[in-house]
C-alpha cells in the first residue's frame, strides 16, 4: 500500500526527523556504552582526554592486556550464537525437559545452565582455542584492543562485591514476590469492587505515592533503632533489632511500592472481562477460587509487568536501603557510593565505574528480553487515563 | 462482591499501608515537636599541673553527659513545640534577608537553598521533558516499521537505569579531563571545570533528568500517536492544513490528556530530586529538600542523628506535596462523581 500523495514527506523533513532520532539514539546510549568501554582501561586510558585512546586503550594493551582480531572475530561469533540459541532453541528445549510438566522449574533449570555452559565457553574454553591461534597466525594474532578485566576482579574478588550482590538479589527477590502476591489479591478486590470504600482506598493509595521516601524513613529510622527494647514486652529476650535487616528492609519497600502495585494490577484486572468471573460463580467457584483457577491464569502479562516494576523500584532503589542497612549487609546500589566518595586514586574510580557497569548488566538483559512488557506496563497506567 | 470478601481480598495490602505508610507518618508528625538528647550535668573540675614549689591548680566548670550504669548516654526526651521547624526554617534569619532584599543571603540557609533548586529543577525541567518526550514520538512515528523495535530499546536504557548510576555515567564523562570536558575545552577555546561552580552542576543535573525520563515520556505518547483519529487527519489535510498546523490542531489536543498525566507524574518525582545530588556529589553547591532530610537522617561526624530536625524538614517537604497533589484529586474526584 503506497502512502498518498498528500501524505508524503519532503526530503528535508524525512532527513531532520531521521536525523533526531539518530542524534537521540546517540545521546542515550552513549554514557552508558561509555563508562562500559572505560571499565575495560587502566585508568591512564579510561580518564584520557583523546576518545581514539579510551577505545583502543594504548596504556592497558602495552600493559599486555588485550584482544587480536582472531579474539574479536571469535567472541562475537561466540556472542551471536548463544543469542541465536537463547532465542531460538532455549525456550523450546525448556518446555520440552521441563520435569513433571512444571514448566517453570524446567525454565529456571534452562537458564541457569544455559548460562553456566556461557561462561564456561565463553571465559573457559574461548580464551585457551584463542591463545593458540594468535600464536599460530601472526599479524592477525597481535592485540591492537587494550582490554583489561582487572578492575573486575578487584571488585568483585578482592573487595567481596558478591556480599552486596547476594544481598541486593535476597532484597529484590523478597520485595517482587511479596509485593506481588499481596498486591494481585488487593488489584483483584479493588478492580471488581465498585464501592466507595475501594474508591477511597485508591485516592489514599495514590496519596501514599507521592510521599517522599526519605519522610517515611524519618518515621522507620528511631524505631527501628530501639525496636529491641520496644518489641520487648511482647516477644521477650530474643526481639530483634530491625535496623539492619533485610527482612525488614523488604517489608518496607513492598510497603513503599504497594500503592503504585495495587493501581497498575488494578487496571490490568479491570481487561478482564468480568463474565469470566461470573462463568466461574455459577459453575460454583467461591470468589477466592475463581480468582486462583480463572483469572489468575489469563493474568500473568500483567503480573509480568507488575514484577518488573517491583524488581525496578528495589534494585534502583538508594536512599531507603543505605539508611536502613548497616555496612555489613549493604545492597549493590549504596555499597557503591563507598567507592566514589573514596576516590583517592583513579584506580578507585575505575573500580567504581566497573561496579556500575556490573549493575547496570541485568537491567540491561531485563530491557532486552522485557521490552515489550515494559512498554505495555508504562502506557497500562496512562492510555486509560 | 461482598464487604467481608472485599477485605479478605484487600486486607493484607491495607494492612502493610497502614504499618508502613500511614503509622510513620504519624510518627514522623509527632516526633518533630519533641527532641531527644543526652542528659548533661555540670560538673566542677579541679586540674592541677606540676609547677614549682606548688601545683597551679584550675578549678572549672565542665558539662559532660551523665552515664547510666551501661555506660550509655542517659537521654531524655521533651516536648520543644516548633523549634525543630525553626531551627530548619530559621525564620529570624530568612527576615533579615528578605526585609534587606538580599536573596543571596537567604539561599545561604540549608532549607531555602533545597526549596530554590528543587523548584527550579521541577519547573525548569518539566517542559522539556514533554518537548523532547513528544519530539521522540513524533520522529519513531516517522520512521520505517524495522529501525522501531531496536530505537525504543536503545530509548528505554536511560529509563531503566538506576539513577545514581544515570547520574554517576554522566558525571564520569565530565570529570576532571574527561572527554566531555575535553571536547567542550576544545569547542569554546577555554579551560573548563564542570564542578568547580554551582551553576555548571545544576546544568548537568538538569540534562541527566531529562535524559532520565524523556524516554517514559516518548512511551507514553508513542502508545496515544497510535490511536489518533485518522479521518480527522485526513480531513485537516483536505481543509488544507500544514503539517505543523496538524500536529497543532489535531494531534497535539488528542495528546492532551497524556500531557497533563506525565506532568503530574512528572511533578510528583522531580520534588523528590535526590539521586542527583548523590550521584553528581553536588551537597557542596546544590542540593534538594528530600536530600537535606536524608543528610540530618545520616549519622554525623559524633554518630549522632538528629531526627527531630529531619523530621520537621520531612512534614515541611510534605507541604509541598500536598500543594501538588490538590489539583490531581479534584480531577479524579470529578472523574468519579461523573462516573
Amino acid at each position: 500500500m503506497s502512502t498518498p500523495r498528500a501524505l508524503r514527506q519532503p526530503l528535508s523533513l524525512r532527513l531532520a526527523s531521521a536525523g533526531f532520532l539518530g542524534f537521540w539514539c546517540l545521546l542515550a546510549a552513549f554514557p552508558i556504552f561509555w563508562i562500559a568501554v572505560m571499565s575495560f582501561k587502566t585508568p591512564i586510558d579510561a580518564f584520557a582526554s583523546n576518545p581514539l585512546s579510551v577505545i583502543f586503550g594504548p596504556e592497558t594493551r602495552a600493559m599486555g592486556n588485550g584482544l587480536s582480531i582472531i579474539d574479536i572475530l571469535l567472541g562475537v561469533a561466540v556472542l551471536y550464537a548463544t543469542v541465536k540459541l537463547a532465542l531460538g532453541w532455549l525456550p523450546g528445549a525448556c518446555k520440552r525437559f521441563a520435569p513433571g510438566g512444571q514448566v517453570w522449574l524446567g525454565w529456571l533449570i534452562g537458564v541457569i545452565g544455559f548460562a553456566l555452559g556461557f561462561l564456561i565457553v565463553f571465559f573457559g574454553i574461548l580464551p585457551l582455542i584463542t591463545g593458540v591461534l594468535n600464536s599460530l597466525t601472526g599479524p592477525l594474532g597481535t592485540k591492537i584492543l587494550g582490554l583489561s578485566t582487572e578492575h573486575y576482579k578487584a571488585v568483585w574478588i578482592e573487595n567481596q562485591f558478591y556480599d552486596n550482590f547476594l544481598n541486593s538479589l535476597f532484597v529484590t527477590a523478597g520485595v517482587v514476590t511479596i509485593s506481588l502476591t499481596v498486591g494481585t489479591l488487593a488489584g483483584y478486590g479493588l478492580a471488581r469492587s465498585g464501592s466507595n470504600l475501594a474508591f477511597w482506598i485508591l485516592i489514599i493509595a495514590l496519596i501514599f505515592r507521592a510521599l517522599p521516601h526519605s519522610v517515611l524513613v524519618a518515621g522507620y529510622l528511631p524505631v527501628f533503632i530501639n525496636s529491641a527494647e520496644i518489641l520487648k514486652p511482647i516477644l521477650g529476650e530474643n526481639a530483634p533489632t530491625l535496623y539492619g535487616q533485610p527482612l525488614a528492609v523488604i517489608a518496607v519497600l513492598v510497603s513503599i511500592n504497594q500503592p503504585f502495585t495495587i493501581w497498575m494490577l488494578r487496571s490490568f484486572f479491570q481487561n478482564i472481562p468480568n463474565e469470566l468471573d461470573e462463568a466461574a460463580r455459577v459453575d460454583g467457584c467461591t470468589h477466592f477460587q475463581a480468582f486462583r483457577w480463572v483469572i489468575m491464569p489469563v493474568m500473568w502479562p500483567g503480573v509480568i509487568t507488575t514484577g518488573l516494576f517491583s524488581f525496578l523500584l528495589a534494585y534502583n532503589d538508594f536512599l531507603v536501603t543505605s539508611l536502613l542497612l548497616d555496612a555489613n549487609n549493604q545492597t549493590m546500589v549504596p555499597a557503591i557510593a563507598g567507592y566514589f566518595n573514596r576516590e583517592t586514586t583513579t584506580t578507585d574510580q575505575v573500580e567504581a565505574v566497573a561496579a556500575a557497569v556490573s549493575i547496570t548488566a541485568p537491567l540491561f538483559l531485563l530491557v532486552m528480553i522485557f521490552q515489550r512488557q515494559i512498554v505495555s506496563g508504562l502506557t497500562a497506567g496512562a492510555v486509560k487515563g | 462482591m461482598k464487604f467481608k470478601t472485599f477485605a479478605w481480598f484487600v486486607g493484607p495490602s491495607i494492612f502493610l499501608m497502614l504499618l508502613f505508610i500511614a503509622a510513620p507518618l504519624i510518627s514522623v508528625f509527632l516526633q518533630s515537636f519533641y527532641v531527644t538528647q543526652p542528659v548533661f550535668e555540670s560538673v566542677e573540675v579541679e586540674t592541677c599541673t606540676p609547677g614549682f614549689l606548688e601545683q597551679t591548680c584550675v578549678t572549672e566548670i565542665k558539662t559532660r553527659p551523665i552515664l547510666d550504669d551501661a555506660g550509655q548516654m542517659v537521654t531524655q526526651t521533651s516536648y520543644v513545640g516548633l523549634q525543630s521547624y525553626r531551627n530548619v526554617l530559621e525564620p529570624a534569619r530568612a527576615w533579615e534577608a528578605l526585609s534587606n532584599g538580599n536573596i543571596s543571603s537567604l539561599l545561604t540557609i540549608d532549607f531555602w537553598k533545597a526549596l530554590r533548586f528543587t523548584l527550579t529543577f521541577t519547573l525548569v525541567t518539566l517542559p522539556l521533558v514533554i518537548i523532547v518526550g513528544l519530539a521522540i514520538a513524533v520522529a519513531v512515528n516517522n520512521a520505517s516499521k524495522r529501525i522501531r523495535g531496536p530505537v525504543i530499546f536503545i530509548s528505554l536504557l536511560p529509563f531503566i537505569i538506576t539513577p545514581v548510576i544515570g547520574a554517576l555515567s554522566i558525571r564520569w564523562l565530565f570529570i576532571g579531563d574527561g572527554i566531555m570536558t575535553a571536547f567542550l575545552e576544545w569547542a569554546l577555546m577555554r579551560d573548563i571545570s564542570m564542578f568547580a561552580q554551582g551553576w555548571t552542576i545544576e546544568l548537568l543535573m538538569l540534562f541527566y533528568r531529562v535524559w532520565h525520563v524523556a524516554p517514559f515520556a516518548f512511551v507514553i505518547f508513542y502508545a496515544g500517536l497510535q490511536t489518533v483519529n485518522q479521518d480527522t487527519l485526513e480531513s485537516a489535510i483536505i481543509d488544507g492544513a500544514s503539517r505543523w498546523e496538524r500536529l497543532k490542531f489535531v494531534i497535539i489536543p488528542h495528546l492532551m490528556p497524556l500531557i497533563i498525566f506525565i506532568s503530574l507524574i512528572h511533578l510528583m518525582d522531580c520534588y523528590r530530586a535526590f539521586e542527583e545530588i548523590i550521584g553528581f556529589s553536588s551537597q557542596a553547591h546544590r542540593i534538594s529538600l528530600q536530600w537535606l532530610t536524608y543528610d540530618l537522617l545520616t549519622p554525623d561526624d559524633s554518630g549522632n542523628r538528629s531526627i527531630s530536625r529531619a523530621s520537621a524538614s520531612a512534614m515541611l517537604t510534605m507541604v509541598g506535596i500536598v500543594i501538588l497533589l490538590i489539583p490531581l484529586l479534584r480531577r479524579t474526584w470529578r472523574d468519579h462523581k461523573g462516573a
